[in-house]
């Protein structure tokens, strides 16, 4: 009996004790730079180019010049702001997936008062107005799946999806009600000559206004998440709607005022893309952040400052990797399919935070044979 | 040890969870043809071993011999070709299949189901061990009794030998424990080999041949139950002598405080709850609440709490001076704004009353986060708080920061009922407050309920263990079905008495 083969399984999932926090980081490190090894073996497969060169490309598509860094900055920052919107929701686990619909919302309710108030009222009323109307319309298109939601207790990731797409058809007819010129499909910059309406340039830097709003949006996102009894009741509601109602929180009250918060936020970010830099509203002028804040928020487990971090990896990558394909004349899905191999270590990497795989010792097994 | 056949050894078994070490080295003999009792506190383990024999975890560390051969337990299908079947807490069974459904579901015979078949097989097994088992019944139409007797009856169709049951008796009445018992007795005496968790000492002592005692993930020791006695188990269990005796204050002046009247609770699936349920709860007394579980106690206490939509009836609160207040209509907050304190101890601890990924600090802010104008939170009282309640009542955690979901049971419970009594109460309602608590937290429960009644709250404690309702409580309402099977004096009342009202309104003959 003492002589019998016994196989042990070659290694097991064991759940890891509280890891220190600097081997986390270490871990998703790791990840990262797996993740650009990977690029790298992929690019050169199918460019032949030298990985070194690869890098150094991503990184001037990201800082190469003082444009790009502006730019690099300017979509930093319009994603983050869309990812601190969704983020309360989230954490009520409410899925807002709407985010690019009350951001469409948002920046279409700023055209209108553009186009509409341009030329009779000064800059001075005009751009007040327009900023209550971007959060009022983005705050709209918000609480709608919310109520129903608290109401009916609707599906609220299919109903802010579906608001997505009236937002998108709703832009596109007012594009042609007010395209310019008529049949071109098409608005243009809204009042070029005028500037009425456009968002003042701090510095005379397009996009630092737009970076500083969000900068202090992240401040007090933060501090309102953490430190108000809003937002713990909204960490209530989220971990456990039973025991939130058992203290006499009222979820209904909440869901609606956190879904209110969440889609103004996405009306300030449409607000800041029409009026601080595009003047103009097109039916893709989000770009999806709406979907990719779902993918900052969670990565950052819903900290508004991680979420700093974690919007720049993406900005930066997607930045880096649409000029590889411009550089060496790939196609845009080229630089899709690098941003998926990266966001798939950065993703995965979770898994070894959590868990660590204890392989099978050799000679664990001579133990105990005296039985 | 008398020639007997180990079954099963289990040789320095580890198994680590993060941070908490739930099996320490364990060494573990279990013999053929015995009745093992696996005894410990809650938290000490007992559970986590059982199942890696069964192949839900497998160890860190050690070995595993079955019938004197080693063996690698990798899932529960390894564990059945060993011929070990373990039935847990939650039955894992279909509702809408029938019992022979249920026992053939997942295996692999060959050739075409036949049901009658099956059916032929699983009445031979009834008729062999004496089980009560109807094969064609829908799970759904089963008590809890006749569910635990299908999840047995699964197992020794598919020919376990070692079966594994994991607190059994604390869904049961006193009456359907007597049958499983006697039911177990039988399978040993056949041959099998049965290990029964739990931490009920007279269970142990009615049934078991030997019993093993863990502590803090450490097997103590093992002996036979004929030769152990109570306070020894006791102290092995413990690591330290305990008295064993709970005390019941005679009520000072009570004083009508709740009153209920004819009250009736639908569910959502407008399944009728509570029907025409009448009572009155006094200011220092407690009233125990027996019942199969189930019987409409959450519905009763929540419809109090002012969780519960009410179909019909009243429920009236009296303050100091006796005026009547009427509760029902009122949400959870108006009832406590009004001066209406109901510290509720939900049955579903961390479902309801904690929150599981919050500290224990943010777990105290649940009930007074509201205090003050400012938009900002107050972290500092409720930090002072559970600094307070971690002291007083021996939590044992490694700080105030650590996250409730990370405690064990019994430290759980303490910070709940904890946190509620801190509200100073005028009412308290529990629900199973002591459910799978280990002995000496239990009896820290019991004692803060007893400090309550002193000062004159008005308890009202849902228990499922008969034996401490009987001590504890002044009185004791049977609930049966929705229904009020009677209202009975703790004192004077007999166990078998309420055992019978549990399952008949007004305890009428059973046949007997």
């Amino acid at each position: 009996m003492a002589n019998e083969k016994v196989r042990n399984p070659l290694f097991h999932i064991v759940k890891r004790k509280n890891i220190p926090w600097y081997k986390a980081w270490a871990i998703r490190a790791a990840a990262i730079i797996a993740a650009l090894i990977v690029c790298a073996v992929i690019t050169m497969l199918l460019t032949g180019e030298n990985p070194i060169q690869i890098y150094i490309t991503i990184f001037k598509g990201a800082f190469g010049t003082p444009r790009k860094t502006w730019v690099l900055f300017q979509n930093l920052s319009i994603l983050l702001c869309v990812s601190l919107a969704v983020t309360p929701a989230f954490r009520m686990r409410f899925w807002n997936i709407g985010g690019e619909g009350q951001l469409l919302i948002g920046g279409l309710a700023a055209a209108a008062c553009m186009i509409l108030l341009g030329d009779k009222l000064s800059n001075g009323a005009l751009i007040p107005i327009m900023i209550i109307s971007s959060i009022a319309a983005g705050a709209i298109w918000g609480v709608i799946p919310a109520l129903f939601k608290a109401k009916w207790n609707t599906n609220e990731t299919l109903a802010t999806l579906m608001m997505n797409y009236i937002a998108t058809q709703l832009v596109a007819f007012f594009i042609i009600v007010w395209e310019v010129p008529k049949g071109s499909g098409k608005i243009g910059i809204i009042n070029q000559s005028s500037e009425a309406g456009w968002l003042p340039q701090i510095g005379g830097q397009k996009y630092l206004l737009n970076i500083i709003v969000v900068a202090v949006l992240t401040v007090l996102m933060y501090v309102y998440l953490n430190y108000t009894k809003h937002g713990y009741e909204i960490s209530v509601v989220g971990e456990s709607e039973k025991t939130a109602r058992y203290v006499g929180i009222k979820v209904e009250k909440v869901i609606i005022r956190t879904m209110l918060l969440s889609g103004a936020i996405c009306g300030i970010a449409g607000l800041l893309l029409v009026g601080g830099t595009d003047h103009t509203i097109t039916t893709t002028i989000g770009e999806s952040r709406g979907f990719t804040a779902v993918m900052v928020s969670w990565l950052a487990k819903f900290n508004p400052i991680f979420m700093i971090f974690t919007s720049f990896l993406l900005v930066f990558l997607n930045r880096g990797a649409s000029e590889i394909a411009t550089v060496f004349s790939l196609n845009k899905s080229f630089s899709d399919i690098l941003t998926g191999v990266i966001l798939f270590f950065i993703i995965g990497c979770e898994f070894f935070i959590n868990y660590k795989i204890s392989f099978r010792k050799k000679g664990a097994k001579e133990e105990v044979k005296h039985v | 040890m008398e020639n007997k056949v180990a079954a099963v050894k289990m040789r320095n078994i580890t198994k680590t969870f993060g941070n908490i070490t739930a099996n320490d080295k364990v060494w573990l003999d279990i013999y053929k043809g015995e009745i093992l009792a696996l005894l410990g506190e809650n938290g000490s383990g007992k559970t986590t071993l059982m199942n890696m024999l069964s192949g839900i975890y497998f160890p860190d560390e050690g070995q595993i011999f079955i019938n004197g051969r080693e063996v690698v337990i990798r899932s529960p299908k390894d564990a059945f070709d060993n011929g070990i079947g373990m039935i847990h807490q939650h039955f894992k069974l279909v509702d809408v299949l029938s019992a022979a459904e249920n026992i053939v579901l997942g295996l692999r015979e060959k050739g075409k189901l036949d049901l009658n078949a099956v059916s032929k097989r699983i009445t031979e097994l009834c008729e062999k061990y004496g089980f009560d088992l109807d094969p064609k019944q829908k799970i759904y139409d089963m008590s809890v009794s006749q569910k635990q007797t299908v999840e047995i009856v699964k197992l020794l169709y598919r020919g376990a030998d070692i079966l594994i049951l994991d607190e059994p008796t604390a869904v049961l009445t006193p009456q359907e424990t007597d049958k499983l018992f006697a039911v177990l007795r039988n399978m040993r005496d056949a041959g099998k080999t049965i290990v029964i968790i739990t931490h009920k000492l007279n269970e142990v002592e009615e049934l078991s041949d030997r019993v093993a005692i863990l502590r803090r993930g450490r097997f103590v020791g093992d002996m036979k139950t004929s030769e152990s006695n109570a306070a020894e188990l006791t102290n092995m269990l413990v690591g330290h002598p305990v008295t064993l005796s709970i005390e019941r204050p005679e009520p000072k002046d009570p004083k009508k405080k709740i009153e209920v009247k004819h009250l009736s609770v639908r569910n959502i699936d407008g399944i009728l709850k509570l029907d025409d349920v009448s009572f009155e709860a006094r200011s220092g007394e407690i009233l125990g609440i027996a019942g199969i579980s189930g019987c409409g106690q959450k519905e009763l206490l929540e419809a109090i709490a002012g969780l519960q939509t009410v179909e019909s009836g009243s429920i009236t609160y009296y303050d100091e001076n006796g005026n009547p207040e009427e509760l029902i209509g009122k949400d959870p907050l108006e009832i406590m704004e009004l001066g209406v304190s109901l510290s509720f101890v939900p049955e579903d601890r961390l479902g309801m009353g904690l929150v599981g990924n919050m500290d224990i600090s943010e777990n105290m802010m649940l009930r007074s986060f509201r205090h003050g104008k400012s938009p900002f939170l107050n972290r500092k009282n409720p930090y002072a708080l559970a600094g307070k309640i971690i002291k007083d009542l021996d939590v044992n955690t490694p700080g105030i920061n650590t996250q409730v979901r990370k405690l064990s049971g019994g430290n759980v419970q303490k910070v709940l009922v904890g946190r509620e009594i801190a509200l100073a109460p005028k009412v308290l309602l529990t629900a199973y407050a002591v459910r799978g608590l280990d002995i000496n937290s239990s009896y820290t429960i019991y004692d803060l309920i007893n400090k309550q009644k002193e000062k004159g709250v008005a308890v009202i404690y849902v228990g499922e263990d008969l034996d401490v309702l009987l001590e504890l409580s002044d009185r004791i309402l049977v609930l049966c079905g929705g229904k009020v099977s009677g209202i009975v004096d703790g004192r004077s009342a007999q166990k078998r008495e309420v055992g019978l009202m549990m399952t008949r309104v007004g305890g009428a003959k059973d046949g007997e």
